[in-house]
């Protein structure tokens, strides 16, 4: 009973929409999806998509591990401010993220430095902003659980911070860093709201693949749309079988 | 250990020029024409209707999540079934999926060319289910290691004397749980009220019918109102501040065993 009432609704939430994925490619003719997907401006979008995830990535892993290790191994002031910094992306709306840059670094706002908004600066500072948390939040409970005797053991045998460090902490850690990049590298994939409001959407040049959707969607060409968000899709499962492997490892590393 | 100069300053700065003066920048532009700015935005009838719609919404998608997200759970965890682990990792889906697709998948089912002739999208309806999608994991990922952990002893033991399945769960289960349950929709409460992807696609965005709060905020900042995107803004700022100070309390309530 329990079992059919809790498959039900997940048909009907989550796995009949997921079915749309394949069936709607089918009915508008893979055809005309490849098509759309081969254009010049999508391929910009995917390309532009990647370059930005590629410096959003990297930079949130690295503070994420070093604001993991701040948290858990250190003392210092003002760390439940930093700790709700860190979870802000979390719970704050995406619009909300892109009008705060829109507005820091606007006509009227108070930083003055080239051309940030409505270029690659500002959708980098967005996608930045709302991936945040994820690396984080993956290392901070890792470091809880593996204590800190060995890094003690280290340092006590003469290591110095650094060789504790690449010897045994991030060793130990690595597969809650994996996990967190994986998660914030879909998050940056599928970025949308932000961007949306600081990058002016302009085709071949300033728009990403999530924006690139909503530009089919409203020209009424339901073929790119869908063709568009079949390669996200895809892109999401093979992040969701990631996701998978990696989770029985968390903790056991 | 006190932290080192080098890592706090990495730190400080990170989240200053990433999070903190963007944010510091929309509560001053909310507060551009002073205080009577601020609320005149919000007391816009239009503005307020798509900020009342908003947290409606939310919060029936967050009870919602807190009744079928602890179901699947507890069937995930305690009952076994062709395909359990397929359906375990399909569960992170919409935490992958880019929220736009989410919008899309949901009117390709339930929209004007829906293969099984339901016709929702534009609708208040639609807006609740696309919710649903994308906050799917919330409680159900906070609830399942809580109920794995769990001992079954105790339930045997109240079944043996004579206690109902709904007692059982009420008085032995559910406390365990609660402080997972309420994190959980804390979250997807939170992930509701800020969804924005999947809803430009699916509500048709008509003012006092199926506008929401951030769809708003966008439109109003695209055709040049920065003060009155900033101030409602600013109050959806404030919600997610208190979003998490709750989770934050829900999580030391999960956690007073170990600590006492």
């Amino acid at each position: 009973m329990r079992k059919t009432i809790a498959l039900s609704y997940l048909t009907v939430v989550l796995l009949g929409p997921l079915a749309m994925l394949f069936w709607r490619i089918w009915q508008e003719g893979a055809g005309k999806a490849w098509s759309a997907i081969s254009e010049p401006d999508t391929l910009h979008a995917f390309k532009l998509t990647i370059e930005i995830a590629a410096i959003a990535v990297p930079l949130n892993t690295i503070f994420g591990i070093v604001v993991g290790l701040a948290i858990v191994r250190t003392r210092f002031p003002g760390k439940g401010l930093v700790n709700a910094f860190v979870d802000l992306p979390l719970a704050l709306s995406p619009v909300v993220v892109g009008l705060s840059l829109f507005l820091l670094y606007g006509r009227t706002g108070w930083i003055h430095i080239g051309q940030i908004l409505f270029a690659l600066p500002a959708m980098v500072l967005a996608t930045v902003f709302v991936s945040v948390p994820y690396v984080a939040r993956e290392v901070i409970p890792t470091l809880r659980e593996i204590g800190d005797e060995q890094e003690q053991a280290a340092h006590t045998l003469g290591a110095s911070g650094w060789q504790t460090f690449w010897r045994i902490t991030l060793p130990s850690i690595r597969w809650a860093v994996i996990y967190g990049v994986v998660v914030t590298t879909a998050r940056c994939l599928g970025e949308y709201g932000a961007v949306a409001v600081v990058s002016g959407s302009i085709s071949g040049r300033t728009e990403t693949a999530t924006l690139r959707v909503q530009d089919y969607y409203e020209n009424l060409d339901q073929a790119g749309a869908y063709g568009v968000s079949l390669m996200l899709g895809l892109i999401a499962i093979v992040v969701l079988v990631l996701m998978t492997l990696l989770k029985p490892k968390e903790g056991t590393a | 250990m006190d932290l080192r100069p080098v890592e706090l300053g990495f730190v400080t700065t990170f989240l200053t020029v990433v999070v903190a003066l963007p944010i510091a920048a929309l509560v001053w532009a909310s507060r551009a024409d002073g205080w009577s700015g601020f609320w005149y935005w919000i007391r816009q009838p239009e503005p307020l209707s798509a900020l009342k719609l908003t947290l409606v919404m939310a919060a029936l998608v967050a009870l919602t999540n807190a009744v079928f997200g602890t179901l699947i759970a507890w069937v995930l965890v305690r009952d076994s079934f062709v395909g359990q682990r397929l359906v375990n990792a399909v569960i992170d889906l919409p935490f992958a999926l880019p929220t736009i697709v989410a919008g899309l998948l949901v009117l390709a089912l339930y929209g004007p060319k829906s293969p099984v002739h339901v016709h929702a999208a534009f609708t208040r309806a639609a807006i609740y289910l696309v919710l649903l999608f994308v906050t799917l994991p919330f409680v159900v990922r906070t609830v399942q290691p809580v109920l794995h952990e769990l001992d079954t002893q105790m339930e045997e033991a109240a079944r043996s004397l004579g206690a109902r399945e709904l007692v059982v769960f009420t008085r032995i289960v559910l406390p365990s749980i609660l402080p997972g349950i309420l994190s959980g929709v804390a979250m997807a409460f939170a992930r509701a009220v800020g969804e924005i992807g999947s809803i430009v696609i699916i509500s048709g965005n008509r003012p006092f019918r199926t506008e929401l709060a951030s769809v708003w905020i966008l439109n109003q900042t695209q055709s040049g109102n920065g003060t009155g995107a900033a101030a409602l803004a600013t109050l959806l700022l404030a919600i997610s501040f208190v979003v998490l100070l709750g989770v934050g309390g829900f999580r030391r309530l999960a956690t007073r065993h170990e600590r006492a």
